[in-house]
């Protein structure tokens, strides 16, 4: 291994502009005759929109123009649009409710917006948006999925009657049914996964200017996939044509799914920049961020599981309900049935699942991925279905998940997932070795002694990463594929550009892409740079979601640099008189091998542009493109161990020790690995114990701020231990897996099974914050005093 | 407009600015000292963490014209010719991610290490991470944003 190669904790190359004050985020962009957008908002969660008076904004000082729905609508823009299409069982197609930029006739949740104020400056937009008055007719409003789907309840869309989006399935009812029949223990749970919001730090931002010339449009956006987003700015908004629009997305300040989506807002500022001829800038405020950012989760479960008289598992019966909000978000759909009922498998060899999901609507934020995205479910109900059964069965919960652990590869799941590879009973040894559950007694008696209670949980959890072969999504409703692309330039000095279709939003492209260019092309990490996020630099891609960057992005560059390669080589040969096959690239240099005759890496390239003497019909020149699309998911599974100690009598919870022993396949570089499974598992801890989002009967958003909405804290979350046991992707050219959301899917069940193990109590539903806890402790006490 | 005059990164700045203007504002808005960053509208994440005569501030809770004739330092005029030991020591140990909430982790970490020192206190990991309750990092998990600031203690 170098010390820059695969495998090398190398320091971040992109650091030096962030850590200096000099990262260039979308707010950070100004440009000349700069105006901004201040949006106005319904107060209501569900109202009718009898008429909007602009002429008192319209008059205020600084203000460039009011502009509503009707206007944007009569100007072709387009519905915004959920792009993957889930029908439901009996057949009929989702239903999906329509949903523009700024609402016209009726708003469907508190935030939804109206209208937009275009003024000299961001205040004088916002002093000018409260000025805005909307004639609204309230309806009744619906909040909760389950209230969503009773009979009476408020209609959300006209064209969804009982809210209802689909009613969809999978896998064997009565198979499924005939094995818990049979079963010799059942376990039964209703799990709540509550409706969080991600909370990327820097709050979404666009900056859109139009070219009055050229007709032509620039977007700056906080984007996880600008590419997408012109192409759904394109192709379904009718807001430019592709050739009349640039995206940028610059340094972009966390993502967690939030910024996959387009929203109202992007749209709202480039056609506003048409209609003013000025540059429109619009930055949300953490109220807009809690009020707007698409949620995640938010699903209701009922659960059966049956095992044997051995403790193998027979049967998995699960039915969900999913809150999709006020409209279908672009990748609402997949959530809950591709990314959750398809992993309901976990790391067990279950031969008859069957899961049926019913999405509906409700007044709310809508739902989409967040980090996990549907995975987190999946696993939370699995995981703590086994600890309960464990506990239920008088059995050690590693013990009789090892049990049923899956063993040979590859494996088809009831539920159409192939794993590929893994080593779950590896995983959990390494686990227990490094949490010392050998030792736990002690230091539960120890935590005793000081009046503490001590606890802890397991979980075992699986995903699928890498999302996803092209033609399987396509064939499940996906309406794009979801390969990924790369270019490959090396200059005639011999430095390297790679352009990618991926998106760094605080994953570390800029050097781990650069590390595996560096290492297979024998060349210093600083002459490799890495660009992406702008549609005029690079042709297209997908963007970075779904921990798909390592298994797609870099599959899509070692695809390129192998035609690299292969020109190099033949220019090697040619120059030095060898067969193609003898030469390597090693030292820096383009050799023969086991001979002195070689040529500089730079000379290569100078060869190939100045074309001189290059191989008969070879074209100038050095630089490849490629598209991977994989073959299959990839399978990135682990075994997470919590610790944690109570204080009974205030029902203060800390989580006291952490251990992941996570199996990733291959790791570029284990520093930004582990960063990433420090920051999944802090959200993950987040979820277990603090985060949720509040809304009241009347559908008024409670949790508006962070003030109310409580976030993970530095005291919050331990040091963690990290460890890896690697089984390597075969699917893939680098054998990578994935990290990016595992924390934040492995975390959640392991806490709260601790927390339940400390209590002895096992209901309790997320976040189990010291009120609930107390509360549980308290319910404990007195029934035990009754008995 | 009132004249405003004060001393940013060592350099005495006077600007007209309306008497409402966020210090943040200022720094970002009226200097493009854009290394300042707002993450939030309730004062909780830090993000804005500026030095005003030497002591941590947050600069979206503070009028501009508050910090008449004080000197502020932001992320931006942190390294001196070379980086800081903080910026530094944020590198060396992936205390980063996305970068947004950096300059006021780094603003934190700088002014917790010197108060701790000229108190003849032990910056200890339980210290930091008490220390950092104005800081919010949706991305590191705080562990190695701890672990930097042990670093720097070490190093200022
Ligand atoms: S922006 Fe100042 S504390 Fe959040
Ligand atoms: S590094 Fe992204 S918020 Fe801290």
């Amino acid at each position: 291994m170098s010390d820059t190669g695969i495998g090398a904790r190398v320091k971040r190359k992109e650091d030096k502009r962030f850590i200096t004050g000099k990262g260039r985020y979308t707010d950070d962009v100004r440009v000349d005759n700069q105006a901004y957008a201040a949006f106005v908002r319904s107060p209501h969660a569900h109202a009718r929109v009898n008429g909007i008076d602009t002429s008192a904004a319209e008059g205020m000082e600084g203000v460039i123009a009011v502009l509503n729905g009707n206007q944007l609508t009569g100007d072709g823009i387009g519905n915004l649009i959920c792009g993957w299409a889930v029908s439901s069982k009996d057949g009929s197609p989702m239903n999906m409710g329509p949903w523009s930029a700024l609402a016209t006739d009726r708003v469907r949740f508190v935030g939804d917006a109206v209208a937009v104020v275009i003024a000299e400056s961001q205040a004088l937009a916002r002093i000018a948006a409260e000025a805005v008055e909307v004639d609204y007719e309230e309806l009744p409003a619906v909040v909760q999925a389950d209230k969503a789907l009773a009979d009476g309840a408020p209609q959300v869309h006209d064209n969804a009657p009982g809210n209802l989006i689909y009613d969809w399935e999978i896998g064997d009812a009565a198979a499924t049914d005939a094995a818990l029949e049979g079963a010799h223990h059942i376990t039964e749970m209703k799990v709540v996964n509550q409706r969080l919001s991600p909370n990327p730090m820097e709050p979404r931002s666009a900056v859109a200017i139009f070219d009055t010339a050229e007709d032509h449009y620039t977007l700056y956006t906080t984007s996880q996939n600008p590419h997408l987003a012109r192409l759904v700015l394109s192709a379904f908004y009718n807001v430019a044509p592709e050739h009349k629009l640039r995206v940028i997305a610059p340094d972009v300040g966390g993502g967690f799914g939030a910024k996959i989506y387009i929203y109202p807002e992007e749209i709202t500022c480039l056609w506003a920049s048409m209609k003013t001829g000025r540059s429109v800038k619009w930055t949300g405020d953490r109220a807009e961020s809690f009020m707007t950012d698409m949620h995640g989760r938010d699903h209701i479960t009922t659960a059966r599981m049956g095992f044997d008289a051995d403790g193998k598992i027979t049967g998995f019966k699960v039915d969900t309900i999913a809150n999709f909000g006020a409209y279908m978000s672009l990748f609402s759909s997949a959530v809950p049935t591709y990314l959750y009922a398809t992993l309901l498998s976990g790391q067990y060899d279950i031969a008859n699942i069957h899961c049926n999901v019913r999405a509906v609507y409700t007044n709310t934020v809508p739902v989409d991925a967040y980090r996990g995205a549907g995975r987190p479910e999946a696993c939370f109900l699995i995981e703590r279905m086994m600890e309960t059964a464990a506990r239920e069965m008088g059995t050690d919960p590693g013990e009789l998940r090892r049990k049923n652990f899956i063993d040979t590869f590859p494996h088809e799941t009831p539920v159409i997932m192939t794993y590929d590879a893994g080593d779950f009973s590896g995983n959990l040894d390494k686990a227990k070795a490094a949490a010392d559950v050998a030792g736990f007694a002690q230091r539960r008696a120890e935590a005793e002694s000081r009046g503490k209670l001590r606890g802890l949980g397991y979980s075992c959890y699986i995903e699928a990463c890498g999302i996803a072969p092209s033609a399987a999504v396509g064939s499940l409703g996906a309406g794009v594929g979801l390969w990924e692309s790369a270019e490959v330039r090396v200059n005639p000095v011999g430095t390297i550009e790679v352009l990618t279709g991926s998106h760094s939003h605080g994953q570390g492209h800029e050097t781990t892409f650069a590390q595996i260019v560096a290492e297979r092309f024998s060349q210093p990490i600083e002459n490799v740079s890495i660009v992406h996020g702008d549609t005029d630099k690079v042709q297209f891609g997908m963007g970075t979601y779904g921990s798909r960057s390592g298994a797609v992005g870099m599959s899509a560059i070692v695809k390129a640099m192998d035609k690299v390669e292969a020109k190099v080589k033949k220019i090697a040969a040619h120059t030095l008189e060898a067969s193609e096959d003898d030469i390597v690239i090693e030292g820096g240099v383009v050799k023969v091998a086991g001979t002195d005759r070689e040529m500089g890496w730079h000379e290569v390239g100078l060869a190939a542009y100045t074309g001189h003497n290059l191989p008969d019909g070879m074209e100038p020149g050095l630089k490849e493109g490629a598209f991977y699309d994989p073959v299959n998911f990839t399978f990135p599974a682990g075994c997470y161990i919590a610790e944690v100690e109570i204080d009974p009598d205030t029902g203060d919870c800390k989580v006291v020790q952490f251990t992941a022993a996570d199996d990733f396949g291959t790791i570029i570089n284990p520093m930004i690995v582990e960063g990433q499974v420090h920051g999944g598992v802090a959200q993950g801890i987040g979820q277990a114990m603090l985060e949720r989002v509040v809304y009241d009967d009347d559908g008024q958003l409670i949790t508006g701020s962070y003030m109310d909405y409580q976030m993970p804290r530095a005291e919050d979350v331990p040091f963690l231990t990290i460890e890896h046991n690697t089984t390597v992707c075969p699917n893939n050219p680098l054998g990578i897996k994935g990290c990016g959301e595992a924390g934040a899917i492995g975390a959640p069940p392991a806490v709260i099974n601790a927390i339940t193990d400390a209590i002895g109590d096992n209901d309790i539903q997320m976040p189990a914050t010291a009120q609930k806890i107390w509360r549980a402790l308290k319910g404990r006490q007195t029934a035990m005093a009754a008995e | 407009m009132t004249d405003l005059t004060l001393t940013v990164n060592g350099k005495r700045v006077t600007r007209d600015v309306p008497g409402e203007t966020l210090l943040s504002e200022l720094l970002r808005e009226t200097l493009r000292l854009t290394g300042t960053h707002v993450g939030c509208d309730t004062s909780q994440c830090g993000a804005c963490a500026v030095h005003m005569d030497g002591k941590v501030v947050k600069a979206c809770t503070m009028l501009a014209h508050q910090a008449a004739g004080t000197e502020i330092t932001t992320i931006e005029g942190l390294a001196n010719g070379e980086l800081h030991p903080m910026q530094k020591a944020f590198n060396d140990n992936h205390g980063l991610q996305c970068g947004f909430c950096t300059p006021g982790m780094i603003m934190a970490g700088v002014d917790m290490v010197q108060r701790y020192k000229a108190e003849g206190k032990t910056l200890d990991e339980a210290a930091i991470r008490h220390e950092l309750e104005g800081n919010l990092c949706r991305c590191t998990g705080y562990h190695n944003i701890v672990k930097s600031i042990q670093q720097a203690a070490t190093e200022m």
